[in-house]
């Protein structure tokens, strides 16, 4: 196959002949792309963690992660909203690159077949999400999501809770041995605000439910952005820190909404949706209506609260 | 699967040294798992037209469906496809045998333990949540042995070869197997929790960075160079014309692997990751055309002379087809890189739309021309001719369908997202309202999709009956001798 009987004295038919050179050259030319994009941003990111003024998930939030993780949410649902007029308006702030200090792994997603949820925590009720995972076309007719029924018949298991606190702890997510030694205590208690608010709709759930961990997860999502911007402060208009931003008249999401504690979480949850203001109001306001409407229905729609598969 | 006699009639049979019991092994892995691959597909096509398809059973759901295909596409029907071409080609450039019979072994049935547990875990839930690298600690682990099982065999066979010089496709095989490992190896570190979860050791949008850093060099690495590489050997094979510029192949793979690094990050623009580094993503992807198509180029101009030939041999057809769509892609990814492109075609189907020109246009039809080359000279001849020009045009009209009916469905959404009213307000507030609107558009991708699966499911057939046939006339010369 050397079809090439012209060049046989050009430079790189010598490196042909030297299998051990040409390998290293490849892995060189390589190398110097990755190491140039990668190394700065990792230095970068420690420094933004070191100062970062967002929360950890709490131990129900985290578990609630991984079930999110586990069941593939990322291949449908987004959680990065991009610095763009018609984007904001939809779905609210764009998104800081310190609000994902603690993502393990990172679930910005690549593509929306569901809408984006980097704004999701405070956005609608706990009832409303424990409808909606059920049967998501009860609350948004048309969708074209799963019905996640086993999330109400499988448990939290506390052992894998407490691995992966402590795993997370020790890749250095400020957890605290209590975190680890106590993990059921803060699992219950979180996971009981949450029970307690759906019990004032009239469903009954158990804490240990995964889909009360998925609950917490959704809550938390997006809700340290006050935090970060400064409290209470309205957020600063974002033009001029990214090209292509069409500064939109956004106020950041009301105050209160940083779920200090797990009380805070499930209050906020029954709130008024934490929305953007201005426009998005009357966007999202309709998904709200059929929120509210189908959380009327909820007892007699309440799925089964008891009975779990776990082991 | 272990035949060998050569028989007398037939095309040039390979010299009996070399070792084809193991790439027959690899052709016909492709197949089944080109099959399974495609198969998950459809049935994800369907649940995305048909929500009622997700069943209620966890394991069936998208979210867990959708990485058992794509890494079985990958990794699965891409992978073996790739290292049927490796074993293959590489001891005929070096014209000796394999380095080691024992390591093929493992290679072939390591490879294939990993993606069977690979599917049943994905389906159990069991996933690292990043995309083509879901697969469990466990299994990167055991990815990595394979890959070194894999490595050392390759240039073991390098190392003993009986030529000089090492051909330009065995230029492509070591960038593929170093860049690999490189990858696979950075973007899984994580401390493990328990034995099916663990987390990376990178967070947020660090994490992010070295996830597209191997999901775009994924593309680049196992879905493009080791197919560049076969091209080179089995285009010119099948065309009986002397590779086109050997100048241009040393300018266009050197440009192109040094390039293919820096460009990951176009897949995380106006995302929170700094400027500079969104910028140097857009500005490489740009780069890239032009090794690129000095690739695609290289590969067309070696036709010249033998394009009579193209009209009557569905081997070079499917060759054709697959360069030109790969010529199709790479213009598409620079375009999508550059930022107000990307700004209208992210998070919408317009990116699945490119995946699948790379992925059923470039690698499917290159995979394809390749085995039906291959099937004469690893069995005996080919059952079917018409069989096989049947599935080129079921494989082409699939792709045409599927691609066109996702692009269109991609901008549409794309457009509605950021559609205004007069008054300054989103026009179609309701996220789902822009979801309903695709689903015509998801029947006719289901159609493209079901059209391309006849057609592996066609060579399926043919690649039975010649091996049927071939066993049958070895049978009666054994019997006669």
């Amino acid at each position: 196959m050397s079809t090439q009987s012209d060049a046989n004295n050009h430079w790189h038919r010598r490196l042909e002949r030297n299998t051990t050179l040409f390998t290293v050259l490849v892995t060189v030319a390589i190398l110097i792309g990755g190491l140039v994009e990668l190394i700065p941003l990792y230095q970068v990111h420690q420094r933004a963690e070191d100062t970062a003024l967002v929360e950890p998930y709490t131990p129900l939030e985290a578990v609630g992660r991984d079930i999110y993780v586990r069941e593939g949410c990322y291949n449908c649902h987004s959680q990065m909203i991009r610095p763009l007029h018609a984007e904001v308006l939809r779905y609210g702030e764009w998104s800081r690159s310190a609000e994902y200090a603690y993502d393990r792994p990172f679930q910005l997603g690549s593509r929306r077949i569901g809408p984006d949820l980097a704004r999701e925590g405070g956005l609608r009720t706990n009832a409303w999400h424990w409808e909606h995972f059920w049967d998501p076309r009860a609350v948004v007719p048309g969708s074209i999501m799963p019905a996640y029924k086993w999330l109400y018949r499988r448990n939290v298991d506390v052992d894998d809770a407490r691995a992966t606190v402590r795993a997370l702890r020790r890749l250095g997510t400020p957890y605290t041995e209590d975190h680890v030694d106590n993990v059921e205590r803060y699992l219950r208690e979180q996971g009981q605000a949450i029970v307690d608010d759906l019990a004032t709709q009239g469903i009954e759930a158990r804490w240990d439910q995964e889909i009360i961990a998925m609950i917490a997860y959704m809550q938390v999502l997006g809700t340290h952005l006050p935090a970060l911007l400064g409290e209470d402060a309205p957020a600063p208009a974002p033009a001029g820190e990214a090209p292509g931003v069409d500064a939109p008249e956004t106020a950041a999401p009301p105050a209160g909404q940083e779920p200090a504690t797990e009380e805070a979480a499930a209050d906020q949850a029954a709130d008024e949706p934490a929305l953007p203001a201005g426009e998005a109001v009357a966007d999202e306001g309709a998904d709200e209506d059929g929120a509210e409407s189908d959380t009327e229905r909820a007892p007699q729609d309440a799925p089964p609260a008891q009975d779990g598969d776990t082991p | 699967m272990v035949a060998t006699s050569p028989s007398s009639e037939h095309p040039p049979r390979p010299a009996p040294h070399y070792d084809d019991a193991i790439v027959r092994a690899f052709v016909l892995a492709t197949w089944f798992w080109g099959v399974v691959g495609m198969l998950v597909g459809l049935v994800l096509a369907l649940q995305l037209a048909w929500w009622p398809a997700n069943t209620e059973l966890a394991a069936l759901s998208f979210g867990r469906l959708r990485p058992v295909h794509t890494n079985a596409v990958i990794f699965a029907f891409a992978g073996n496809a790739i290292f049927a071409a490796v074993y293959h080609s590489t001891q005929r450039l070096c014209r000796v045998r394999m380095f080691n019979d024992g390591l093929s072994a493992l290679h072939f049935w390591g490879w294939q333990l990993i993606i069977l547990v690979g599917a049943v875990t994905l389906m159990a839930g069991m996933s690292q949540g990043k995309e083509y690298a879901e697969l469990i600690w466990p299994i990167d682990i055991a990815i990595t042995v394979i890959w070194v099982v894999f490595a050392i065999n390759f240039f073991g066979t390098l190392a003993k070869r009986k030529t000089q010089h090492i051909y330009v496709a065995l230029w492509f095989y070591i960038a593929s197997i170093i860049v690999v490992a490189v990858l696979h190896i950075f973007n899984n570190l994580a401390l493990p929790a328990t034995l099916a979860r663990s987390y990376p050791i990178y967070a947020g949008l660090t994490d992010a960075m070295v996830q597209w850093w191997y999901g775009h060099n994924a593309v680049a690495f196992f879905l493009t160079t080791p197919f560049l590489g076969l091209m080179y050997y089995y285009l010119p094979k099948a065309a009986e014309r002397p590779v086109y510029s050997y100048r241009l192949s040393i300018v266009h793979f050197w440009a192109l692997i040094f390039i293919y690094i820096w460009a990951g990050p176009h897949h995380l623009l106006y995302s929170a990751v700094p400027d500079w580094a969104q910028t140097l993503g857009s500005v490489f992807s740009i780069m890239l055309l032009a090794p690129s198509w000095g690739g695609m180029v290289n590969g067309l101009l070696t036709l010249r002379g033998a394009w009579d030939r193209v009209r009557t041999d569905a081997v070079l057809k499917f060759y054709v087809l697959g360069i030109t769509f790969y010529g199709m892609a790479t213009f598409e990814g620079p375009m999508l890189s550059i930022r107000p492109v990307n700004a209208l075609s992210h998070y919408t189907d317009w990116t699945i739309a490119h995946v699948h020109a790379g992925a059923l246009g470039w690698v499917g039809m290159m995979v394809f021309g390749m085995m039906y080359w291959m099937m004469p000279r690893l069995w005996g001849p080919l059952h079917s001719k018409k069989a096989m020009d049947l599935h080129f045009w079921l494989a082409t009209v699939g792709i045409i369908l599927y691609c066109l009916a996702i692009w269109v469905a991609g901008i549409t959404q794309g457009l509605q997202w950021r559609a205004l009213t007069d008054q300054g307000t989103l026009a179609y507030p309701s996220f789902v309202d822009t979801v309903t609107t695709l689903i015509p558009f998801y029947w006719v991708r289901g159609v493209g999709g079901l059209l391309y699966f006849a057609g592996i499911c066609l060579m399926g057939w043919n690649l039975v009956m010649t091996i049927a046939s071939a066993s049958k006339s070895r049978g009666a010369e054994g019997g006669a001798a």
